[in-house]
């Protein structure tokens, strides 16, 4: 290990360690907050009791649903944005601002629409998300070397092939962003969802056990769910780096 | 510039059209229409309560923005200027950063109660960490020619940090400021959807409670307007620190 990865690894310990300390000590009371060991422990019982996998399960589909339209619309869209330079620029203000106002209050609309379940939560998680993939998409565009668009047009390539062709994949490091950040909107549109209304998913569960006091099976499902999100993050993250390295530098 | 008022113009008539078409198409128990959402909300920019909540939540965006501000450049300015500590900070930052904070509203309830200080400590949480971020890179993205121009021409240090570093990663550390207040307002925002007594965010859990349809529209309706002449404000401060500066 590198000296700066042990010097992160040690600083990591340490503040868990202090936490469990103090909540040992009940500075932290249990009321708030149980120590980290206990949570660990208390995510394993509920993994290996399996009694909450038809939640987790839900979540995870809703998920990935909703980052697959998100991303797939994104794109599309942010493309199209970036062939209208006229619609795009007075909208450039209106997308910076979109994630300064939750838009997850709309879900209660979404439920009248498609009832309580699946669908008006996959919705809110692709309408939260996809806003990043549109502007990253166009980003991406914009970063395509000149270069590589005239050999494509030297190439006689038509627009469709050289979107697929060439474009795109000199974009690639932007569209990986655009897909991280849409990811993390969409858990954040599915997760407050839930939170507010939802038949069942890990949001409804960490809802229903803070509304019964039951900080156990709440820290290990908040724990589940923090765990997968930094896992699916940080493959996506390290996916993005190489990517930069790859096709930055021009 | 006609051209591109022109544009604006343009994008709002087709942006309301839309927005009529879809009340058309699914009813106003789902999508109030346009002009009522605009009357709503013009009335209830006339009610002394409302502003009340205005002011609740101005109030809490401007202490945790302020927080979120000095607490983010601190910190990223520290680890910018210390290679080792801000190499092993910025992939915890990173995390920090990317978490969905909305996860974490039980602990902040349970660590601040009900109130003010939890939609604050909601809005630090998720302007705090953009902010430290782009400070970092912004002061590690200083040309190095500058520096050894600034040793060269024997510089003390606070001269090196007034007059070299500070002008050179001002536009990088103001495009962080407009990310985190913008992640501030959704933070303190969600602060108060979960766990306020006043504010916004209370105003409108209270209606979502309630189905008011045309309300839910017209407070998020006037929370995009403000949120984008922040954004647009800041934007200019931006350009001119870029350019003028």
């Amino acid at each position: 290990m590198t000296k700066v990865g042990a010097a992160r690894t040690t600083f990591i310990v340490l503040v868990f360690a202090a936490l469990e300390l103090l909540c040992r000590l009940g500075v932290i009371p249990r009321v708030t907050m149980i120590p980290p060991s206990e949570m660990i422990a208390s995510l394993w019982t509920i993994l290996a009791s399996g009694k909450f996998n038809s939640d987790i399960f839900f979540t995870l589909y809703n998920i990935v649903a909703a980052a697959i339209l998100a991303t797939v619309l994104g794109f599309f869209i942010g493309a199209g944005l970036h062939a209208l330079p006229r619609l795009r620029r007075p909208l450039v203000p209106l997308m910076s601002a979109y994630y300064a106002v939750p838009t997850f209050v709309f879900y209660p609309l979404l439920i009248v629409a498609f009832g309580v379940g699946r669908t008006a939560l996959i919705v809110m998680g692709a309408m939260f998300g996809i806003v990043a993939m549109i502007v990253n998409t166009t980003l991406g565009l914009d970063h395509v070397p000149p270069a590589v668009d005239r050999t494509a047009a030297i190439l006689r390539l038509d627009r469709w092939r050289a979107l697929v062709l060439v474009r795109l994949p000199a974009a690639a490091p932007h569209l990986v962003t655009g897909l991280k950040l849409a990811v993390a909107y969409s858990v954040i549109g599915i997760v407050a969802g839930e939170f507010i209304l939802a038949t069942a998913g890990i949001g409804k569960r960490i809802a229903f056990s803070y509304d019964n006091f039951d900080n156990r099976t709440m820290y290990g499902m908040l724990l589940l769910l923090l765990i997968g999100v930094m896992i699916v993050n940080g493959a996506l993250s390290a996916w993005e780096k190489r990517l930069h390295r790859r096709f930055g530098q021009q | 510039m006609t051209a591109r008022r022109l544009d604006h113009v343009l994008l709002l008539v087709g942006f309301l059209a839309l927005w009529q078409l879809l009340h058309w198409a699914v009813g106003p128990d789902v999508v109030a229409s346009p002009a009522a959402t605009i009357v709503r909300a013009g009335a209830l920019l006339g009610t002394p309560a409302f502003w009340g909540h205005i002011n609740a939540t101005l109030t809490a965006f401007a202490l945790a923005s302020v927080i979120s501000i000095v607490g983010g450049i601190a910190l990223g300015l520290w680890l910018g200027l210390r290679r080792f500590a801000g190499d092993v900070a910025d992939p915890i930052l990173g995390t920090l950063y990317s978490i969905p904070k909305i996860t974490l509203y039980p602990i902040i309830l349970l660590m601040f109660g009900l109130g003010v200080s939890a939609k604050i400590a909601f809005g630090v949480i998720h302007g705090i960490f953009p902010i430290a971020i782009f400070a970092m890179n912004a002061v590690r993205n200083v040309a190095p020619v500058f520096r050894r121009t600034a040793r060269v021409m024997r510089l003390s240090p606070l001269a090196t940090a007034a007059t070299v570093m500070a002008p050179a990663a001002l536009p990088e550390i103001l495009a962080g400021i407009r990310v985190g207040v913008a992640l501030t307002l959704l933070g303190t925002l969600i602060g108060e959807l979960f766990a306020a007594t006043s504010g916004l965010g209370f105003v409108l859990i209270r209606a979502m409670d309630v189905h008011a349809v045309v309300d839910i529209l017209a407070i998020t309706l006037l929370l995009f307007c403000f949120a984008a002449c922040v954004n647009a404000s800041l934007r200019l401060v931006e350009r001119w620190a870029r350019h003028g500066g």
